[in-house]
């Protein structure tokens, strides 16, 4: 439908309307028939673009491609749009929120000069959330493209993105986690053990979610009562989710279930959410359910939202943009719900979307980049499949990278074995590892109480796990009886 | 040291196969949850990568005839990174036309090398038993071959149904999970959606008998309602899945 209309509107119009790109280095000279080419060429290699069709043939293609990103000026994103404005509500979405008053300061900027801007002194914390909203997600994608690992690291430890529901999510030097007790069947007691096991290592802060087994109605409610049970039990200062589609939640929310925050997988293309069951009016409407519940204690973030390069492609809605330009326009649906959490599975879906740790690692930090530049709580699941060409040491790199590039939040499952989804993440002792090495201790709140429950030391770390502490005790022996 | 001390998670472990419990040195995991960590990634790294023995398995099968068809895919990392490639069987690999078949099994490779060579042939055998009657082509060997392989693989021999015998994606608790795929009046364009499907054939999940009674009733079911897929649902409780996505 997408490329019907487009081939259509030239049709009428009589005339080409894409403007075509070139480049002359050395004695070769490189087109590109238009925009969305260069951004694709200008990726790093991703197994998912080769997939496509869309990535460089050579790698001095894909530096040509570079050179040409690196002298448009950032206005060209608003005049030049890589899906069109008339076949796509998310830009539609992009156009119409974009701030051009935030945008003045960068204006007349090209790609090039903004990444100088963006690593500059000039470039504060305080500036760069001021002029987020006149960012759009193709300007945050094509300087991430001519920034190196380390660039993307550094600008997004600049940024500051701060949320808060019961606890309060991306305060600097902080690192908070959502603890992930996924089960094949929900059974209870195996939901319970692999909660109870995570608190014990001060992780959930940012959430306790779940991904459950069915998407049932009856069985998401029972999920929910049972952490809501746990968490009033305990006074534990966090969120709990169940991670079903937004419909199941808004029909729990009705059904009077006591649910904290609504989940929902999102894609940057209208037809890859009409993949996901989702549209802007329906997440929208998501929000409303949660925010009338009015359970947030230090703050009303009421969604949780999951992205992850590769997913318009695998829906076939990528309309020829390359993954991760695709993905940044996911942020821009996430910058319109206010979310709580938002986070990129990043190596979850596959080795054809992205082939090894390298991929991983690279998608990872421009994911964290992207979302933070444009204003969104980014936190990322470091993960990989066992097709993927990737293990526990390349999850280690990630994670030590996005914990100093200052991620929001990170998720961990009890040994790093996800053994209901069956890819491997961080573990708990990962979380802790981190929080005591880097100093990066979790949400303010949650701090707190683990203080007053007497889990942490007099040095300010997680003491270790005694099974003798009255605390410890007191919640392994949670619900034994029930 | 109390019992509760010793194994305070000893309550869940009937509950749960997660990882729980597994004690700190320092921050980090001890040593013998990692090197278990290890055993299990590493196994299932084996059967991602591990080349199926299609020589033995032919003479497993023997005097069953076999047919050796390659996909588009030349070699294990082309597979993973190109799983259109895998799709697509290697054109001069089929044969030349010859009398149509009611019933094609694919044996192939699929995502794990070990759960087709512990499962398949004796699944197979268990089939066989159970399909007296109909007229089966020679089993297709399908080398770096995904699903929708079969599509064009059974219609060179002019199938009514296939059969795909695959290995799954592996997880780190079963490297070894055979999936079977049943398409009707199979060709190249078949949505997922329009197969059924029975996953976790391995020796903790589902049995050669009772995956060969599914496989065998859907097949007969959809010779009688001319159809596979989300229309075609069984109404016994059972692990028969109609796909709503994409194939892994």
């Amino acid at each position: 439908m997408g490329e019907f209309s487009d081939i259509w509107n030239r049709l009428i119009d009589g005339q080409e309307q894409m403007t075509t790109y070139s480049i002359v280095l050395g004695r070769e000279r490189h087109v590109f028939q238009d925009l969305k080419s260069v951004l694709a060429c200008a990726s790093p290699l991703k197994s998912g673009d080769v997939l496509a069709g869309i990535a460089a043939s050579s790698n001095e293609r894909r530096v040509a491609a570079r050179y040409l990103l690196a002298d448009m000026p950032l206005k060209t994103f608003l005049e030049d749009l890589v899906i069109p404005y008339e076949v796509d509500e998310v830009s539609r979405l992009i156009i119409d929120r974009h701030d051009w008053t935030a945008f003045a300061s960068v204006s007349h900027m090209t790609v090039g000069e903004f990444r100088d801007w963006l690593l500059s002194y000039d470039a504060t914390a305080e500036r760069l959330l001021a002029i987020a909203p006149g960012l759009t997600p193709e300007m945050v994608a094509a300087v991430s493209k001519i920034m190196r690992n380390h660039d993307l690291i550094t600008v997004a430890g600049k940024c500051k993105v701060v949320t808060a529901f019961r606890s309060t999510i991306g305060l600097p030097g902080r690192l908070s986690s959502r603890l992930q007790p996924n089960h094949p069947t929900d059974d209870p007691e195996g939901v319970a053990g692999s909660t109870l096991d995570g608190l014990l290592y001060g992780i959930g802060d940012a959430v306790i979610g779940i991904n459950p087994a069915t998407d049932n109605l009856e069985a998401c409610t029972r999920l929910m009562v049972l952490f809501d049970r746990l968490r009033e039990r305990f006074d534990i200062p966090t969120q709990s989710c169940v991670l079903t589609h937004v419909t199941t939640s808004i029909k729990a929310i009705e059904a009077g279930a006591p649910l904290d925050l609504v989940f929902q997988s999102i894609a940057g293309s209208e037809a890859a959410n009409k993949g996901f069951g989702v549209d802007l009016a329906v997440l929208r409407e998501g929000q409303q359910a949660a925010l009338s519940m009015k359970r947030g204690t230090v703050g009303n973030n009421v969604m949780y939202l999951e992205t992850g390069q590769g997913s318009a492609l695998s829906a076939d809605a990528h309309h020829g943009v390359d993954e991760q330009t695709v993905e940044a326009r996911a942020y821009a649906v996430a910058r319109e719900l206010n979310p709580l959490l938002v986070n990129t599975v990043v190596g979850f879906i596959g080795p054809e979307y992205l082939f090894d740790a390298k991929q991983i690692i690279r998608a990872g930090l421009e994911d964290h980049f992207c979302g933070k530049l444009l204003g969104v709580p980014m936190g990322v699941d470091v993960c990989y499949t066992n097709h993927a060409e990737a293990d526990q040491d390349d999850m280690d790199n990630l994670m030590v990278l996005l914990t100093v590039a200052g991620v929001s939040f990170l998720i961990a499952v009890p040994g790093a074995d996800d053994v209901m989804l069956n890819y491997q993440s961080l573990s708990y002792h990962d979380i802790v590892g981190l929080r005591h090495q880097f100093n990066r201790p979790p949400a303010p709140e949650f701090e707190a109480w683990l203080h007053r429950m007497g889990m942490i030391d007099h040095t300010g770390r997680l003491a270790p796990a005694s099974a003798s502490g009255a605390f410890s005790r007191n919640l392994l022996s949670y619900g034994a009886s029930a | 040291m109390t019992p509760f001390e010793r194994d305070p998670f000893a309550r869940f472990r009937n509950a749960t196969r997660a990882r729980i419990g597994l004690g700190r040195a320092g921050d980090a995991l001890p040593t013998s949850a990692i090197l278990d960590f290890q055993l299990a990634h590493a196994r299932a790294r084996d059967a991602v990568h591990g080349q199926v023995d299609f020589v033995a398995l032919a003479k497993q099968l023997a005097p069953v005839p076999t047919v050796r068809i390659r996909s588009r895919a030349k070699d294990r990392t082309i597979y993973l990174a190109r799983p259109d490639l895998g799709r697509q069987t290697n054109a001069a690999d089929l044969p030349s036309s010859g009398d149509p078949y009611d019933i094609a099994f694919i044996i192939a490779d699929g995502l794990s090398a070990s759960a087709v060579e512990h499962h398949a042939v004796p699944l197979f055998k268990a089939c066989m038993k159970r399909l007296g009657g109909f007229s089966v082509a020679p089993v297709i060997l399908g080398e770096q071959a995904r699903v929708a392989f079969g599509d064009e693989a059974a219609a060179a021999f002019g199938a009514e149904v296939a059969i795909v015998l695959i290995g799954e994606r592996p997880g780190l608790s079963v490297p070894d999970s055979l999936g079977a795929y049943i398409t009707f009046r199979p060709q190249s364009g078949r949505r997922d959606s329009e197969r059924n499907c029975i996953s976790n054939i391995h020796a903790d999940g589902l049995s050669y008998e009772v995956a060969a009674d599914k496989i065998v009733w859907i097949v007969r079911e959809a010779l009688r309602l001319q159809l596979t897929g989300v229309d075609l649902k069984e109404n016994a409780e059972g692990a028969i899945e109609a796909l709503p996505h994409q194939e892994a």
